[in-house]
C-alpha cells in the first residue's frame, strides 16, 4: 500500500514533513524532553558566553553552581530568593488555574510592602511589637487584595481584559510608593533608611530566613490541598476550564472571580510583608525587582502545580544566581542573567511543542504508523 | 499659548515612541498574535540601533544620511530578529502567546542592558549623531522644543498611515486580517496563514523597535534607559485597544498619551499649579495619569463591547490545521 | 458512463492516533454528476473529502484529478485542482462583507481591482439564480445566506467538484430545494458535485450516483436510479435494523413543568424565544422539532435557569409536597435549592455538561460536590458513581480517572446521561443526546429515556431527526423561529406536518396550540 506514495513524486510532492498532535504522552517521556532542553539551552549559554568573552563553556557552568550552591551563605540566600519567588509563584496560581492573566503580582506584592513599610513608619515603636507585626501583615493583606480584587471586579462585570488591567495597576502601585517615599523623606531624597528594632520578625534557629523559609513550606502545602482536594480549588478549575459548564451547574463566576483575585491578592500582599518585615525592612520602587512576571514563569512552567513549583522556582534563582557569578568572574555586565535566564526560558516554552505535538517526516512515515 | 505649544512639541515626539510600538503590536494582533513581548523586542531594537550608530560613528566620514538609513535598518533587523523568534515559538511551537511574550520581555530588557553597557564604554558615542536624527528643526530652531520634531517623527506618521492603507484598502491588509480574524478559513481559501504570521510579526517587531531606537536617541542615553523603554512598551500594548486596532487612530491616541506620560512632569512647572501649595510628592500622582487612563479606556471599551471595535477574533489563539 | 472522470481515489487511509477514520477507500467522481457520501455520523465521510479538500493529509493512497496523480497538502492545492468544498461548519470571516469572503485568498492576475471583483460575484449570482446581497456583513447574515456565500465563493475560484458537507442540515425544506435546484444546475453545467449527507430522500431526490461508506470502509457505489431506500440503509448499517423504538403508553401522566407566554431576546434585540407555552408531564416523553437554532436551546436554558426571560412564567409542581415553584429568572443553585429535581442533557457537551479535561471522577462530581459541610471535597462517591455508570452503561475507557475528552462521543455521551440520570430526575431536557453516535450507542440512548419515562420522569427531547421523534416521543412540539407552531401527537404525526411546522408554513398551527393549551389546562 505505502509503495504508491513514492509513485507520483515527480512533479508535486509530498510537503517534506507534517505536524500530528499526540494522543497522550508518558510523563517520563515528557520530562526527559524538558531535561533534554535545558540542557540543550545550557549548551547554547556557554556558546553564547564563549562568543562574548572567549572562556571556556566549562570554566562558565563551574561559575554558576559556585554562584549558586558554592559556600553555605550562598546555600542560604539561594533558599531564601527561592522561598520569596515562590510565595509569590503561589499567590498568583489560583488566579492562572482559573485563566485569569494576573501579570500585576508585580504591584500587589509592591503595595504589600508599602502597607507593612507603612505600619513600620507611623506605629513603630508606638504599640506594642506584637500588636504592630500583626498589624503589617493585616494591612499587608488587605492592600494585596484590595490591589487584586480591582481588575476581579471589571473581569467579573464587563470581561474587561485582565491582562492589560493587572499590568497598569503595577505602575500606579510603582507611583504610589514614589508619592509615599517623597513623602517619608522630608529632604527630597526618596530613600528610606531601614528601619530596625521594632516589629522585627521573630529568628528562628538562629537564622532570620528560617521563618519565611518555613511559612513558604507551609503554604505550599496548603495552596496544594486549597487547589487539590477543596470545594473552592474545584469551582477554580472548573470556572478555568470552562465558563459555560460552571454557569450550568451553578457556579457563579464572578463570584469565584473575585473570590479567588482576594486570595491571590492577599497572598501576593503576605509576600510583601516578608519583604519588608523580614528582609529589606524598607521599601524602594523597585523593591520586587520584576519577580512577579518571574513568578508567572514559575507558575507556568510547573503547569499551575504548587510540588512542581518548588523546583521550577530552584531552576530560575540557580540560573539568576549562577548567572550573575558568571557576570562577576569574567567582567560582564549585569543583565547577563537576564539573558541567560532567557535563554532556558525559550528552550523549556520551545520544547513543550515536542510533548503536545510529534513531527512526522516524509521518509519516516511507515515506521510512526501504529 | 507658548506654554501650550512647548508642551505639544513635546508630547508629540514624545508620543511617537508609542506610535511606533502600537502600530506594530497593531500589525502582529492583527495575525492574531498578542505579542507581550513588544517591551522587550523595543529595547532590541534600540540597542541594535545605537550599536550600529556608535560604530558608524567611530568609523568617521560616514555621510549623516547613512548613519541614518543604517541606522535605522539595524534597529529594523535587530527587533525583527526577536520578531522571528516569537514566531517560531508561538506561530510554529504553537507556544502560549503570554508567556513567550513575557519571556522576550525578560530577555530583551537583558540584551538592551548588556549592549548599552558594552556602548557606555565608548561613551554612548551614538549620541553624537543626534543632530542628523533631530534634522531638520535641530539645524534651524536649536535649543527650542521644535527640535524634537525630527525625521523620526514624520516616519513614524508615514509608517501608520501606510499600515493603515494596507490593512484596509489592499489584498494583502484583507488577507492578514483575516487570518486573525478566522485562521481556519483563510487557510481553506487557501491563504499561507503561517506566513502572514510570521510577515506581520516580523514587520510589525520591527516597527516597534524603531520606537526603541527613536526614544533612546531622543530622551535617554543612561543604561537604566531600558526601564523606560519597557513602561513606553507596555503602554504602546495597551494604546492598541485605544485606537481600535486602526494605525491612523493611533496617531492621535499616541499624541495623547505622549502628552498625559508628560503631563505629570510638566504640570508642575506651570506657575498656576504652583501656586496651589500642593507637595512636591504630589507630582509622583500625576504620573500615574496614563496608566489610570488606560484602564478608563480599557473598561470603557468592555463595557460599550461594540462589534466593529473588538480585537480581532482569533487574537492569541494558536493555529493547528488538523485541530479536532 | 460515457462521461469523463473527474476525479479518483485510490486506497486512501487516514487514522488519528488509534482511531482508523478511513481504511483502503477507493472511489471516481465524474464530470456533470451528483454523488452522494452517505454513511452514518463518524463513517469517515467528512475525513474522507476532507482529504480531498487538503484539510486533512492522507496516511496513505493516491488523488488523481483528470487522470494524473496529485498530491493536496493544503486547501490551496485543492484549489489549484479546481476542487471546492462547502464545510459544515462555515468558514466564513464574521466581521467582513459576503464580497470579501468570496475574493479571500484568490490570487488576481493583473492587480487587485474591487471593482472587477465585484462583477465577477455578480455574474456568478445571475447564472445560477442566487439571492445574495454582496455588501452584507457575514454576521448579519441568515444560515442559508452564508451557505449561498460559501458556494459563490467556491465558484469564483472556478471549481469544478464541489463538495458540500451536510448541506441540509440547517435548511428549511423550502430552501433545500432551492439550494438543489442550484446544484442541478452546475450539474448540467459540466461540474461535479459532492454531497456528503446521511438523509436518504435527499439523496434519492437529488443524486446520480451514490458511494456508501461503513465504519471508514468504502462498501460500494450504486446508480440513484438502481437504489432504494431499504438498500442504502443495509448498506449504511452492514445489517437490516428496524428502526423500531420502543414506546410505552404513560402511566397516569400528570402536569410536571408549565410554561406559560416566556420571551426573550438577544442583546440586540431579536425574539429568541415568542410566547412559548406548553406543558411537560410526567412518565411521558415530549419531543422538541424544529430547524437548529430556532431557540431550542433557550428554551431549554431558560427552564435550567440559564437564560433571562423578558416576560412569562415557568412552574414546576413538586410531586412531593404538590408545591408549586416559579422558576423563572432563578440560578441554577437556586433552583435546586428549592428541592426542583431538574436534570439537563446540553447539546454541547464537552463544553458545558462535562469538562473535557478532568477525568470521569471529577466531572461526577460537578453535580455533587457541595454536598456536606465541609470545605473539602469528596470524591469517594462521585467514584463510586463514576464506577457504576461505566459499568451498568458499557463505557468504553481505560479507567474511571481518564480525562472525558479522550473518549469516544458515545461514551462522552453516556458518562453525561448517566450523571443526569443518576441525579434521579423528575424532569429530564436531552438536547441532540446521539448527534455524533452509532446505532449502538444511539439505542443505549433511546433505551435509557424510556426507563426513566416509565419511572414516571417528565422528558423533554430535543432532537434533530423526525423518524426518531416520531418513534420515540408521545407528542411532538415544534418550533420555529423562537415560536411554537404546533404540538402533535407522535403516534399519528406524519413527517410531512412536521417538516412543514418546521418552516412556520401552517397557520393552522395556533389552532393545534390552543386545542393542546385547553386540554392541558
Amino acid at each position: 500500500m505505502a509503495k504508491s506514495l513514492n509513485k507520483g513524486a515527480g512533479k508535486t510532492r509530498e510537503p517534506l514533513f507534517h505536524i500530528v498532535k499526540r494522543p497522550t504522552i508518558p510523563l517520563w517521556k515528557s520530562w526527559v524532553i524538558r531535561i533534554i532542553a535545558i540542557l540543550a539551552a545550557f549548551l547554547v549559554c556557554g556558546i553564547v558566553t564563549y562568543l562574548l568573552v572567549q572562556r571556556n563553556p566549562l570554566d562558565m557552568y563551574a561559575s554558576m553552581f559556585r554562584g549558586s550552591l558554592g559556600s553555605k551563605r550562598k546555600l542560604w540566600k539561594l533558599a531564601k530568593d527561592m522561598a520569596v519567588l515562590l510565595c509569590i509563584s503561589l499567590a498568583i496560581t489560583p488566579a492562572f488555574r482559573m485563566k485569569f492573566w494576573n501579570i500585576g503580582a508585580e504591584g500587589q506584592v509592591l503595595v504589600g510592602c508599602l502597607a507593612t513599610t507603612a505600619c513600620l513608619f507611623y506605629l513603630g515603636g508606638k504599640v506594642p511589637d506584637a500588636i504592630l507585626i500583626a498589624l503589617m501583615l493585616v494591612t499587608a493583606l488587605l492592600a494585596g487584595a484590595v490591589w487584586g480584587v480591582i481588575p476581579a471586579l471589571f473581569k467579573a462585570k464587563w470581561k474587561t481584559n485582565e491582562t492589560l488591567f493587572t499590568l497598569m495597576m503595577n505602575y500606579v502601585a510603582t507611583y504610589l510608593v514614589a508619592f509615599f517615599l517623597l513623602t517619608w523623606t522630608p529632604d527630597g531624597s526618596s530613600t528610606l533608611g531601614r528601619i530596625e528594632g521594632v516589629g522585627m520578625l521573630p529568628v528562628l534557629f538562629g537564622n532570620s530566613y528560617v521563618l519565611i523559609i518555613l511559612v513558604v513550606a507551609i503554604l505550599t502545602v496548603a495552596m496544594y490541598i486549597y487547589l487539590n482536594y477543596t470545594k473552592h480549588g474545584y469551582e477554580i478549575s472548573v470556572v478555568g476550564e470552562s465558563e459555560n459548564t460552571a454557569r450550568y451547574i451553578g457556579i457563579s463566576v464572578p463570584k469565584v472571580i473575585i473570590r479567588t483575585m482576594i486570595l491571590s491578592g492577599a497572598l501576593c500582599g503576605l509576600a510583601g510583608f516578608l519583604i519588608v518585615g523580614g528582609l529589606d525592612r524598607t521599601i524602594y520602587t523597585e523593591s520586587v525587582g520584576g519577580q512577579g512576571f518571574t513568578a508567572i514563569m514559575v507558575s507556568w512552567l510547573a503547569k499551575f502545580d504548587p510540588i512542581v513549583m518548588i523546583l521550577t522556582s530552584f531552576l530560575l534563582i540557580f540560573l539568576d544566581q549562577g548567572a550573575a557569578q558568571v557576570a562577576q568572574d569574567f567582567n560582564m555586565s549585569d543583565a547577563f542573567p537576564s539573558i541567560i535566564t532567557g535563554i532556558i526560558l525559550f528552550f523549556i516554552i520551545g520544547c513543550e511543542f515536542f510533548i503536545n505535538y510529534k513531527v512526522v517526516f516524509r521518509s519516516a512515515k511507515k515506521e510512526v504508523k501504529e | 499659548m507658548k506654554y501650550v505649544l512647548d508642551f505639544l512639541l513635546n508630547a508629540i515626539p514624545l508620543g511617537m515612541t508609542f506610535l511606533y510600538g502600537s502600530t506594530g503590536e497593531i500589525l502582529t494582533e492583527k495575525a492574531g498574535h498578542l505579542n507581550l513581548g513588544i517591551p522587550g523586542i523595543m529595547c532590541v531594537g534600540a540597542a541594535g540601533g545605537c550599536a550600529m550608530i556608535q560604530a558608524l560613528v567611530l568609523a568617521g566620514n560616514v555621510p549623516g544620511v547613512f548613519i541614518v538609513l543604517l541606522g535605522l535598518l539595524a534597529s529594523f533587523l535587530a527587533a525583527g530578529l526577536m520578531g522571528l523568534l516569537y514566531s517560531v515559538l508561538t506561530v510554529s511551537f504553537k507556544a502560549n502567546q503570554n508567556v513567550t511574550g513575557l519571556t522576550m520581555t525578560i530577555f530583551g530588557a537583558g540584551v538592551m542592558r548588556f549592549i548599552m553597557a558594552g556602548l557606555g564604554q565608548q561613551n554612548h558615542a551614538y549620541l553624537k549623531a543626534l543632530p542628523i536624527f533631530r534634522y531638520p528643526f535641530s539645524n534651524l530652531l536649536p535649543g527650542t522644543s521644535w527640535q524634537y520634531m525630527g525625521i523620526m517623527v514624520y516616519l513614524a506618521i508615514i509608517i501608520a498611515v501606510v499600515a493603515s492603507l494596507v490593512l484596509t484598502k489592499t489584498k494583502v491588509g484583507l488577507h492578514l486580517r483575516a487570518v486573525g480574524e478566522n485562521p481556519a478559513t483563510a487557510d481553506a481559501v487557501g491563504i499561507n496563514v503561517g506566513a502572514y504570521k510570521y510577515g506581520a510579526t516580523i514587520i510589525g517587531s520591527g516597527i516597534a523597535g524603531l520606537g526603541g531606537l527613536f526614544y533612546i536617541m531622543n530622551y535617554a542615553g543612561s543604561p537604566e534607559a531600558y526601564k523606560s523603554i519597557e513602561t513606553l512598551g507596555w503602554l504602546s500594548v495597551a494604546l492598541v485597544i485605544f485606537a481600535l486596532w486602526r494605525p491612523h487612530l493611533s496617531i492621535f491616541g499616541s499624541a495623547l498619551f505622549g502628552a498625559l506620560y508628560l503631563a505629570g512632569s510638566y504640570i508642575p512647572s506651570i506657575p498656576a499649579f504652583q501656586q496651589l501649595g500642593l507637595p512636591m510628592s504630589f507630582t509622583q500622582l500625576l504620573k500615574m495619569l496614563p496608566y489610570v487612563v488606560t484602564v478608563i479606556v480599557l473598561t470603557i471599551s468592555s463595557v460599550r463591547n461594540k462589534r466593529e471595535d473588538q480585537p480581532p477574533a482569533a487574537l492569541g489563539i494558536n493555529y493547528y490545521r488538523e485541530e479536532r | 458512463m460515457s462521461k469523463p472522470i473527474a476525479l479518483e481515489m485510490k486506497n486512501i487511509s487516514k487514522s488519528f492516533g488509534s482511531i482508523q477514520a478511513n481504511k483502503n477507500v477507493s472511489l471516481e467522481v465524474y464530470h456533470g454528476e451528483i454523488l452522494a457520501i452517505l454513511g452514518e455520523n463518524g463513517c469517515g465521510k467528512t475525513t474522507l473529502m476532507n482529504m480531498i479538500a487538503g484539510i486533512y493529509f492522507p496516511d496513505e493512497g493516491q488523488v488523481i484529478v483528470d487522470g494524473e496523480e496529485v498530491v493536496i497538502a493544503s486547501p490551496k492545492d485543492a484549489f489549484d485542482h479546481k476542487i471546492g468544498m462547502i464545510h459544515q461548519h462555515f468558514k466564513l470571516v464574521d466581521v467582513f462583507t459576503a464580497t470579501e469572503n468570496i475574493i479571500l485568498g484568490v490570487k488576481d492576475a493583473a492587480g487587485y481591482s474591487r471593482a472587477e471583483a465585484e462583477a465577477r460575484v455578480k455574474e456568478i449570482t445571475e447564472r445560477y439564480g442566487f439571492h445574495m446581497d454582496p455588501h452584507k456583513k457575514i454576521y448579519e447574515m441568515s444560515v442559508s445566506e452564508k451557505q449561498t456565500v460559501e458556494i459563490i465563493k467556491v465558484l469564483y475560484r472556478n471549481a469544478d467538484i464541489l463538495i458540500l458537507d451536510e448541506p441540509t442540515a440547517v435548511l428549511t425544506p423550502q430552501e433545500t430545494e432551492v439550494l438543489f435546484n442550484v446544484l442541478r444546475r452546475m450539474r448540467d453545467d459540466g461540474k461535479s458535485v459532492i454531497i456528503i449527507t446521511h438523509k436518504l430522500h435527499e439523496v434519492l431526490a437529488l443524486t446520480d450516483r451514490v458511494a456508501v461508506l461503513r465504519r471508514g470502509e468504502h462498501i460500494g457505489t450504486v446508480q440513484t436510479a438502481e437504489a432504494d431506500e431499504n438498500m442504502l440503509t443495509e448498506m449504511m448499517v452492514g445489517k437490516k435494523v428496524s428502526l423500531n423504538i420502543a414506546r410505552s403508553e404513560p402511566k397516569d401522566p400528570c402536569d410536571r413543568l408549565t410554561v406559560s407566554h416566556i420571551s426573550c431576546c438577544d442583546h440586540e434585540g431579536v425574539k429568541l424565544l415568542d410566547d412559548v407555552s406548553f406543558t411537560a408531564r410526567s412518565g411521558e416523553i415530549l419531543g422538541i422539532a424544529g430547524i437548529a437554532g430556532s431557540g431550542q436551546r433557550e428554551l431549554l436554558e431558560a427552564i435550567a435557569g440559564l437564560q433571562h426571560l423578558d416576560s412569562g412564567e415557568i412552574t414546576y409542581l413538586n410531586p412531593k409536597t404538590g408545591e408549586t415553584v416559579n422558576l423563572r429568572d432563578r440560578t441554577p443553585l437556586q433552583i435546586r435549592e428549592l428541592g426542583v429535581r431538574l436534570s439537563f442533557v446540553p447539546e454541547d457537551r464537552l463544553g458545558m455538561g462535562l469538562v473535557g479535561n478532568m477525568d470521569i471522577v471529577d466531572n461526577m462530581m460537578l453535580r455533587s460536590y457541595r454536598k456536606g459541610h465541609s470545605v473539602f471535597v469528596d470524591r469517594k462517591k462521585p467514584r463510586d458513581l463514576a464506577m457504576e455508570i461505566v459499568e451498568n452503561l458499557e463505557v468504553v475507557t481505560p479507567g474511571v480517572t481518564t480525562p472525558v475528552r479522550r473518549l469516544s462521543g458515545g461514551n462522552v455521551q453516556k458518562v453525561l446521561v448517566g450523571r443526569e440520570i443518576a441525579a434521579a430526575p423528575k424532569v429530564l431536557m436531552v438536547a441532540y443526546p446521539v448527534r455524533g453516535l452509532d446505532i449502538n450507542s444511539s439505542y443505549a440512548i433511546y433505551n435509557l429515556l424510556n426507563k426513566q419515562k416509565e419511572a414516571g420522569t417528565a422528558i423533554i427531547f430535543v432532537g434533530e431527526d423526525l423518524d426518531v421523534l416520531i418513534e420515540l416521543c408521545d407528542r411532538i412540539m415544534v418550533i420555529n423561529s423562537g415560536r411554537i407552531t404546533g404540538i402533535v401527537d407522535g403516534r399519528t404525526a406524519v413527517k410531512e406536518e412536521i417538516g412543514l411546522l418546521m418552516t412556520g408554513s401552517i397557520p393552522a398551527a395556533t389552532a393545534d396550540q390552543g386545542k393542546e393549551e385547553g386540554a392541558n389546562g
